[in-house]
């Protein structure tokens, strides 16, 4: 088998302004949402009382409203968790009560009107300890930046590292996007996920990278925008596969992963798709224009026998 | 030239092999078991309480799959969950004679159904985390500023008697949050009362403030001191929840110290969130009182006569009687420290306790007027008192250390120690994170890990299989020796494996593909460009490798970055994710070479090689095909 029969380089970059302008319009929309409609965070980070309870038949979630609210607990919100049997509740953090006793309150009530509900789980999380997760979370975010930026810096050029970075970055963007223009619930394991696609899709930008300095060391007649869109052409049959075949396991766990695996797997696999996108039209086209030439990528080569410190001295790709 | 060296088969052999048994005891399941540890500090489990359970369930008519002890806990596993509320039922009467004061923890428990000999090697199954086993999670945070102005009250005290006896003259002295003030109406009184300060409290930095006419004095608790006392507090709630947990029955409560002012205590198997909260937030008290040394009382002691009227009957650790009066002399408020140590002369093992200011007032009179008789520390926990240690007084004892020794082992005053200090909590705790897990939700969230990820293995391999042909075939053998090393490693780290844990292990075996998809590709484009199939091969592994260096290296720095920040949930992702990106490079290149060598590797005029189409552009039409698998 073989999908990708491709005869000649397909001039990518020369569309590259037109890919950019799609990217950079979704980036402007996801930004938008993001400032206008806000996250909904879940409970981790907003401190609050969440439960999961369970019902032998479906549930009528406005009885369960009422009773919560009888209770004197405001800003509840009801809904239906996987099934139409599941609920989950979500309180927010209350003055002066204790929440850790909230739960069992609510519990009693919801048992009182209806007997056949189970508590299948509770969380309770601090007002102090949300706090803290959104600053490890952004903390965790700078570092991965950095880190990646650093090392696409040794590895190849700035300009490449910036490239990357930027690309990808705007993929972060864009799925925290989508989860405040859908109003999905971005938790814990979301944020796991969107910086795994980070790490993930800045792979794709490198294995084109890799192929674009390969090019220049090969093809001395070519010039950058030839070589540009050859690398593209010549991995595009690895990089669908590669991420067809990473979104087959996310696609298993949307299926099979249930309620608490649902918004993880969804953040994966607007990552993924934008992931694809973004470093192969924006990442080579903003290195484009950030001026790489073959003298940017060969001179370490060259200077081999002046530079035995250099770590990449020797190196072949 | 595709060919390997026998040591780098050798080095694929071993680690499939120490892999495999590894791995082997996720494959045999867990089965109900009944877990017997000691309920109090300074007991020791024996065989002889192994010969005690064993005959327990002798008597009862049930018979373990396997029964034994195991470090610091009696281990019984039965094959079905009926048998082993028997077995509890049982046990729990044999050890525990008196249900109300338990001497033994029974609790309920799953043990891995894996044979002796991979036990004996440490091979133990996954480390399941709450999410799929049931249970409770607290994080408990310590007011640590509480146990500062605890202890600055105390300092406080103790500079008012200190000042009396050396006859300083102050004006007043008032606890200001942490920090204690001393008002003197002249400069020479502030100079003595800095001097002795200085001299006797080490743990405060004194420093002058004018107050209007007077003078003052402000004594603060040095940064030293303030670490110290805070992280003593700390310990010693942990080790009072440690006690307080003992009692709950729970197979293997996890007590740790998170950060500072941190505590994590987290309950697999406990369901009873109300109780569980109840027991973590009680307070215990600690009182001393004097034993009743008349005539009558030492009959009510002998157990041949009533309690006298105004005493009560408590018993001592070791089950002997001890008639208190019910007067208090001294609660455990008066008790700043309670440390293990040695009789200055006779080298004895001793516990030397430190009171308060107030708390050595009354104990010196007290003693003054006592000596020869005995008193009573008695530690108070749900309202049952216990007779901690019932000492004789030797002599007037002043200054407020005070020190208990004699008929005393070294752990024995350790223990006693230990007791007076977890007696109560160093400083007040609040609940600021918590999590239930009903057990029907864990198991139901292993199903959807595990089905995820045989779902996704089964629909990747079959892609691989289809596309690459013998190739993919390869890979996927590469991919199922990466997930067989990754569990054997999981397993061999004890890390805890939760739900995005597995989401992690679905999605690292996604990405792992990569690397084989990059090499599988290299490989065609080099056959396409007209190599032979053993250039071809080994080109393609070779050109490929620097690649997946790269692309590994970015997602590990992701995976690193969560690890270091991350906390609960992506943690337990973190964890994953990066031992499966190391696992992954092992196997994706080293493990599929070498298979790929070993088919491929020998044959000196290979034609083809089966990775599917090789498709060309230019010769399409008249030698399709050449390279064409099978």
């Amino acid at each position: 088998m073989e999908f990708f029969k491709i005869r000649r380089d397909i001039p990518f970059m020369r569309n590259a302004l037109v890919f950019n302008a799609i990217s950079g319009l979704t980036f402007l929309a996801a930004v938008f949402f993001l400032f206008s409609r806000g996250l909904h965070l879940s409970v981790e980070f907003t401190g609050g009382t969440l439960m999961e309870v369970s019902y032998s038949q479906p549930a009528d979630l406005n009885t369960i409203r009422s009773t919560v609210d009888a209770l004197g607990i405001n800003d509840v919100q009801v809904q239906n968790f996987g099934t139409a049997q599941d609920v989950l509740i979500r309180m927010p953090v209350q003055k002066g009560n204790s929440s850790a006793q909230q739960s069992e309150k609510v519990l009693t009530a919801l048992k009182t009107a209806d007997a056949s509900v189970t508590l299948r789980r509770t969380e309770f999380v601090g007002p102090q300890v949300g706090d803290e997760l959104a600053a490890d979370g952004l903390k965790a975010l700078a570092c991965v930046v950095a880190g990646i930026m650093l090392y696409l810096a040794i590895r190849f050029e700035w300009k490449f590292a910036v490239a990357a970075i930027i690309a990808n970055l705007h993929d972060v963007v864009i799925i925290l996007g989508f989860f405040a223009f859908f109003q999905w619930e971005f938790s814990l394991p979301v944020l796991a996920a969107v910086l795994a696609v980070l790490g993930y899709s800045v792979n794709e930008s490198v294995v084109i990278f890799d192929r674009i300095r390969e090019n220049f060391r090969r093809y001395r007649k070519m010039n950058t925008q030839e070589i540009i869109d050859n690398a593209i052409t010549s991995t595009i049959s690895r990089t669908i596969i590669t991420h067809g075949c990473t979104q087959l396991m996310v696609l298993s766990m949307l299926l099979f992963g249930g309620a608490t695996l649902h918004y993880f797997a969804l953040a994966l696999t607007i990552g993924i798709l934008f992931g694809i996108y973004s470093s192969v039209f924006v990442a080579a086209a903003i290195a484009m224009w950030l001026g790489i030439k073959r003298e940017d990528l060969i001179k370490g080569t060259a200077k081999k026998e002046e530079d035995p410190n250099d770590p990449n001295a020797g190196a072949t790709v | 030239m595709n060919r390997y060296p026998v040591w780098k088969y050798a080095i694929l052999l071993i680690a499939l092999l120490v892999g495999g048994l590894y791995a082997l005891p996720n494959l045999f399941g867990e089965a109900p078991a009944v877990q017997v540890s000691v309920a109090k500090t300074g007991m020791r489990l024996d065989t002889a309480a192994l010969g005690r359970v064993e005959e327990a369930l002798k008597a009862a008519g049930l018979t373990p799959d396997a029964l034994a002890l195991d470090g610091a806990s009696i281990k019984a596993r039965f094959s079905n969950t009926d048998t082993q509320l028997k077995a509890k039922d049982a046990i729990q009467k044999a050890l525990n004679p008196d249900a109300a004061d338990p001497a033994y923890v029974v609790a309920l428990n799953l043990l891995t159904r894996s044979p002796a000999w991979l036990s004996a090697l440490h091979a133990s199954p996954m480390y399941l985390g709450l999410d799929l086993r049931g249970g409770v999670h607290f994080m408990l945070q310590v007011d640590m500023q509480a146990a500062l102005s605890k202890r600055a009250e105390s300092l406080a005290g103790d500079i008012r008697t200190t000042l009396r006896e050396k006859n300083v003259r102050h004006s007043g002295i008032t606890r200001n949050d942490q920090t204690v003030e001393v008002k003197f109406s002249d400069s020479a009184a502030m100079d003595a009362a800095k001097a002795i300060i200085q001299d006797q409290f080490p743990e405060l930095a004194s420093t002058e403030s004018p107050d209007g006419t007077g003078f003052k004095l402000v004594a603060a608790i040095n940064p030293v001191a303030g670490r110290k006392i805070q992280e003593q507090a700390l310990k010693q709630n942990i080790t009072t929840l440690h006690n307080r947990i003992n009692e709950l029955g729970v197979a293997e409560p996890v007590i740790q110290q998170q950060g500072l002012d941190r505590i994590v205590v987290q309950l697999p198997g406990v369901q009873d969130t109300a109780k569980a909260k109840d027991i973590l937030g009680r307070t215990a008290t600690l009182e001393i009182r004097m034993v009743d040394e008349s005539a009558e009382a030492r009959a009510a002691e002998s157990g041949s006569g009533p309690v006298p009227f105004g005493d009560e009957r408590f018993l001592e650790r070791t089950g002997q009687p001890v008639i208190v009066k019910k007067q208090v002399i001294l609660t455990g408020d008066n008790l700043t420290d309670a440390q293990p140590g040695f009789d200055s002369q006779s080298q004895e093992a001793a516990v030397h306790l430190t009171l308060d200011a107030k708390g050595s007032r009354i104990f010196r009179d007290v003693t003054r007027e006592s000596i020869g008789k005995r008193m009573a520390i008695l530690l108070f926990e749900k309202g049952k008192g216990e007779v901690v240690t019932a000492p004789v007084i030797r002599s007037e004892i002043g200054g407020g250390r005070v020190q208990i020794s004699g008929r005393m082992t070294t752990m024995e005053a350790a223990d006693t120690a230990l007791l007076l200090r977890a007696g109560s909590l160093a400083a007040p705790m609040e609940i600021i994170e918590e999590r239930t897990i009903g057990p029907s939700l864990g198991a139901e969230n292993i199903a959807k890990g595990f089905n995820s990820v045989t779902w996704g293995f089964v629909g990747v391999t079959l892609f691989m299989c289809m596309y690459y042909m013998l190739f993919g075939v390869i890979s996927s053998i590469a991919l199922a020796f990466n997930l067989l090393l990754l569990v054997a490693v999981l397993s061999m780290l004890q890390a805890t494996l939760t739900l995005p844990g597995m989401a992690a292990m679905a999605l690292v075996l996604g990405m792992a593909i990569d690397a084989n998809v990059l090499i599988n590709e290299r490989v065609r484009e080099e056959l396409r460009n007209g190599s032979s199939p053993q250039a071809a091969i080994h080109a393609g592994y070779d050109r490929a490798w620097a690649t997946i260096i790269d692309s590994n290296v970015t997602t590990l720095i992701a995976g690193l970055a969560l690890l270091a920040f991350g906390s609960g949930p992506v943690r337990g992702f973190a964890v994953v994710h990066c031992l499966g990106i190391l696992t992954s490079m092992f196997s994706g290149v080293f493990f599929s070479r070498g298979v790929v060598n070993l088919w491929y590797g020998r044959q000196k005029k290979l034609k083809t090689v089966s990775i599917g189409t090789v498709w060309r552009p230019v010769s399409e039409e008249q030698a399709p095909a050449v390279q064409k698998g099978k």
